[in-house]
């Protein structure tokens, strides 16, 4: 259990990280041009009516002063209210959470099931034309945006075919699930592609590793050498890859959730930019740096886990 | 082909039948639409219960030869091209992928050179124990893990029911070993087909192994393939010997035979550079000359301390004390040799004196100090002190052509016009037996020991005092490893350059040393010229090493000495404490040993 010790370490020394990712969205929020009061009301505002807004919301102080007032709502588990929505910004993203976290999970967990048996499957037929199919549909995935590949999944499946939703977020379960398809397998085939590439190189070094040639000399089938002696070495670093393209993945589903319509953090993201929402923009800033940080301490616990050698 | 079910152990009972014939094998390799031989017609015979070493240097076609008998040749390029390896009535080359399975780790096992990888580093000992008995035997998980205990009992491991649950890791290497020969082992196989089993271990551990592996075979009348490049061993463990070169046999004999009578001029060649214990003593020692040489380096009473860091703010909690109170001198145109198993420290004092490692107390080089140097003095401190490392493969820059390599240090320390540094770059290449054409290859392109040339001579390029040998010569044959230690020799003699000599091989050291000092856990135990310490060792530690060397004399009889176990005490220290400081006693004529009290505690 020694090993797990970090993990009530670690959230204590995350607290600078984060406090310095607050100072840091709440200032470049602030750096975007455009007076959020005028775009509040309009062309047409009078200048009194504008100064009204800007007291109203704290506009019109120094902006450490600002900063000041964010962190006593903070504490007080407010996030400051939304110019745009007229609601406390937390509630906001409460509400928005859900679809964009299922969409991420959706994401992940589908671009682990393709990229493991492909990678797999590359790795142990490697030269093979199994070996170059897979290398090009990878390729193929990383070089397509989303934005277009998103675009031609909905024609496809949702338009011709008419097996899956076009777009939405739906109210039950079942439902959620069947709008999640088509995002999250937007997600998982550039995901994938990385996942295979990593995976394929580790489990190809790991097949011809003294491990793999002591534990035939053992009489083990290949199939146990395989998944037991190749496979869980070569997954240790592609968790960490996964964590890194994780976190840059959050910010991306702002692309996926404008394709698909989702109501997720990254439409909300947009509209706050758009109205020059700075309780919005910056709240969800905020929550994507916390979400990215404490995806890279899961990714450590799940190395620490697969890895008895890890201490951290 | 169907595999019929009455597996050899009942086929051989006798105890002079063959258990394993060889009969014509060939393999080759398909390269560049070519095949090309790696084996060819190699017969032998291996009887129930005997030690046949097959022994050669790389490329001899040794190991291939054993993964043919295990039916593991890398497909689909590396293929048994023809012959027969007759396993009682069964033929191991036509037998399938799941007929060799039952074989393999049952009636057939291997262990292999290097036992820090060969084992998965994330899965327990047990695990892998009970998986590979499982594999062969229908028992239940409770019944493997108990096998799995007793297995590891019989390698005489300490603590066997809590290694079970251990990782590899958490094992040294002479530990895990043990494990591989229990894996190998627990079964009974008729065959164990060792692959250099005691080649990546210290001598001490050595020794220790190849006791074991003797033992084992008294008691399970197990027949073991011995693969080695290391006479020595050959001659300590092998009823019989199989020379092989090339690709093909050169000679097989009795043991008595090989080393007493051997026919074929290679295996003659192979024996006699073989480093051998007491050839150092028939070497015209230093004469002695008439002024003292001058400081080439000193040191006195130098520490190097590694933090460790822990705890809530990570904060230095502990000290791994690599080197502690290190006192000796090295004068210009002398080896001295650092002798001690892995982790004792010699290394890092090879790296303090080169300056890359930070150290206490007072350290020398060319009669400057090396605390307090700025960036320039520490350059010009390096031109005085040149490393050549064990592996040249890693040592030379794989895209940098050999002559860049040898000319590169004359670029850092800008010296000389582009033409001059090229003349000096051919020059060296000719100095240390390199053809001058050699400047424009890569160093893929060479042998092992033409690469470690390529390393002696960049490191000869600066004209340094001192050249540190950091395991040199560990890594080549025997043959080329005689070579290179002539031409280090020679070069000594022409330049007067000093050599810090590093290794873990006594052989070695006793015929190249002319001072030395022997290191035990960061600290010096003993210390003083070739004859006193190889003539009159006096510390039990020292005593200890030189007799482990095997000796690569069959009728050699080793003194009976207790069967040594136990793990090395670990250098790392809670910060403020440190280990107990050993004081040196002069016993005559500058023969600085261990003071004895202390020495008890290490002999422990």
């Amino acid at each position: 259990m020694r090993r797990y010790r970090f993990v009530l370490v670690r959230p204590f020394q995350l607290i600078p990280v984060l406090f310095g990712i607050s100072v840091i969205t709440f200032v470049l929020v602030r750096l975007i041009p455009g007076d959020p009061a005028r775009i509040l009301l309009g062309t047409r505002a009078t200048p009194t009516a504008i100064a009204n807004i800007r007291a109203q919301y704290g506009l019109d102080e120094p902006i450490w002063v600002q900063y000041l007032y964010f962190l006593k709502n903070l504490a007080a588990g407010e996030m400051g209210k939304s110019t745009l929505y007229k609601v406390d910004t937390l509630k906001l993203i409460v509400t928005r959470i859900e679809p964009t976290l299922a969409l991420v999970v959706a994401g992940v967990v589908l671009a682990l099931v393709i990229a493991v048996p492909f990678a797999a499957i590359s790795a142990r037929r490697q030269g093979t034309a199994a070996d170059h199919a897979i290398r090009i549909v990878s390729t193929a995935g990383i070089g397509f945006p989303s934005f277009w590949l998103g675009a031609m999944l909905i024609i496809l499946f949702a338009v011709r075919l008419d097996w899956l939703p076009v777009s939405g977020y739906g109210d039950s379960l079942g439902d959620k699930l069947l709008h999640l398809i088509l995002p999250g397998l937007t997600i998982a085939l550039s995901l994938s592609a990385v996942i295979t590439r990593s995976l394929r190189a580790g489990m190809i070094a790991g097949l011809s590793s003294d491990v793999a040639v002591a534990a035939r000399a053992r009489g083990m089938p290949e199939s146990v050498v395989f998944w037991r002696h190749v496979v869980p070495n070569a997954l240790v670093p592609t968790v960490n890859l996964l964590a890194i393209n994780v976190g840059w993945l959050i910010g991306g589903t702002v692309v996926v959730e404008s394709v698909f319509a989702v109501p997720g953090l990254g439409q909300l993201m947009v509209r706050g930019i758009f109205s020059r929402d700075y309780m919005v923009v910056q709240g969800v800033a905020l929550t994507f740096a916390v979400a990215t940080v404490l995806i890279n301490f899961l990714a450590d616990v799940v190395t620490v886990a697969l890895d008895p050698r890890v201490e951290l | 082909m169907i595999v019929a079910e009455d597996l050899p152990p009942g086929a051989a009972t006798a105890p002079d039948t063959p258990v394993l014939s060889v009969q014509g094998l060939a393999v080759s390799v398909r390269a560049d639409g070519a095949e090309r031989p790696l084996v060819e017609d190699l017969s032998f015979t291996l009887r129930r219960g005997e030690t046949l070493a097959i022994a050669g240097e790389s490329g001899s076609g040794k190991s291939i030869t054993s993964l043919a008998i295990m039916g593991l040749l890398p497909p689909p390029a590396v293929r048994a091209s023809a012959g027969r390896v007759m396993f009682g009535a069964k033929d191991l080359l036509r037998l399938g992928e799941a007929g060799m399975r039952r074989i393999r780790g049952d009636r057939i096992a291997m262990i292999f050179q290097e036992p820090m990888t060969s084992l998965n580093p994330v899965m327990t000992i047990g695990a892998q124990l009970i998986e590979a008995l499982r594999e062969h035997e229908a028992i239940s998980r409770a019944e493997a893990r108990a096998l799995a205990l007793a297995a590891l009992k019989s390698v005489r491991i300490a603590q066997p029911e809590r290694r079970l649950d251990q990782y590899p890791h958490e094992l040294s290497g002479g530990m895990r070993q043990r494990v591989m020969i229990a894996m190998a082992l627990a079964l009974k196989p008729d065959v164990l087909i060792a692959d250099e089993p005691t080649t990546a271990l210290d001598v001490t551990v050595q020794r220790e192994v190849l006791d074991l592996l003797r033992d084992l075979q008294r008691d399970m009348g197990t027949a073991i393939i011995l693969i080695t490049h290391d006479m020595g061993v050959v001659a300590e463990m092998a009823e019989r010997v199989i020379v092989m070169r090339g690709g093909r046999m050169v000679e097989q004999g009795t043991v008595g035979q090989i080393f007493g009578a051997p026919r074929e001029a290679y295996t003659r060649e192979l024996l006699a550079a073989v480093p051998r214990m007491g050839d150092g003593a028939r070497r015209p020692g230093l004469s002695a000359p008439e002024t003292t040489p001058p400081l080439v380096a000193r040191l006195d009473r130098v520490d190097v301390r590694f933090d460790i860091r822990g705890g809530f703010l990570g904060r230095v909690t502990h000290r791994v004390h690599a080197v502690e109170r290190v006192s000796f001198d090295i004068r210009a145109g002398e080896t001295f040799a650092l002798v001690g198993e892995s982790g004792c420290g010699k290394s890092t004092i090879a790296r303090a004196i080169a300056g890359l490692v930070p150290h206490e107390g007072h350290l020398e080089v060319a009669g400057r100090p090396l605390k307090g140097l700025d960036a320039a003095g520490r350059k010009a401190i390096r031109r005085q002190v040149q490393i050549v490392f064990q592996d040249p493969m890693a040592a030379l820059d794989p895209r940098m052509r050999a002559g860049e390599a040898v000319a590169e240090p004359l670029v850092i320390h800008g010296i000389g016009t582009e033409a001059e540094r090229r003349a000096r770059a051919a020059d060296l290449f000719a100095r240390v037996g390199l053809p001058p054409e050699a400047v424009e290859r890569y160093p893929h392109e060479f042998s092992g020991g033409q690469r470690q040339r390529i390393c002696i001579a960049r490191a000869l390029a600066l004209n340094p005092r001192l050249i540190i040998c950091d395991e040199s010569t560990s890594a080549l044959d025997v043959s080329v490893q005689a070579r290179v230690l002539d031409l280090l020799e020679a070069l000594k003699r022409e330049f007067g350059i000093a050599y810090l000599f590093i290794s873990h091989d006594m052989a070695v050291v006793e015929n190249i040393a002319d001072r030395l000092a022997v290191m035990y856990l960061g600290q010096i135990v003993e210390m003083g010229t070739r004859a006193q310490i190889f003539g009159n060792p006096r510390h039990p530690y020292t005593r200890r090493l030189i007799e482990a060397v095997p000796v690569p004399d069959p009728a050699h009889v080793r003194p009976p000495g207790p069967r040594l176990s136990g793990e090395v005490p670990s250098p790392i220290h809670p910060v403020g404490r440190g280990p107990q400081r050993l004081v040196l006693r002069d016993v005559g004529g500058g023969h600085l040993v261990a003071a004895d009290a202390v020495a008890e505690g290490v002999a422990a």
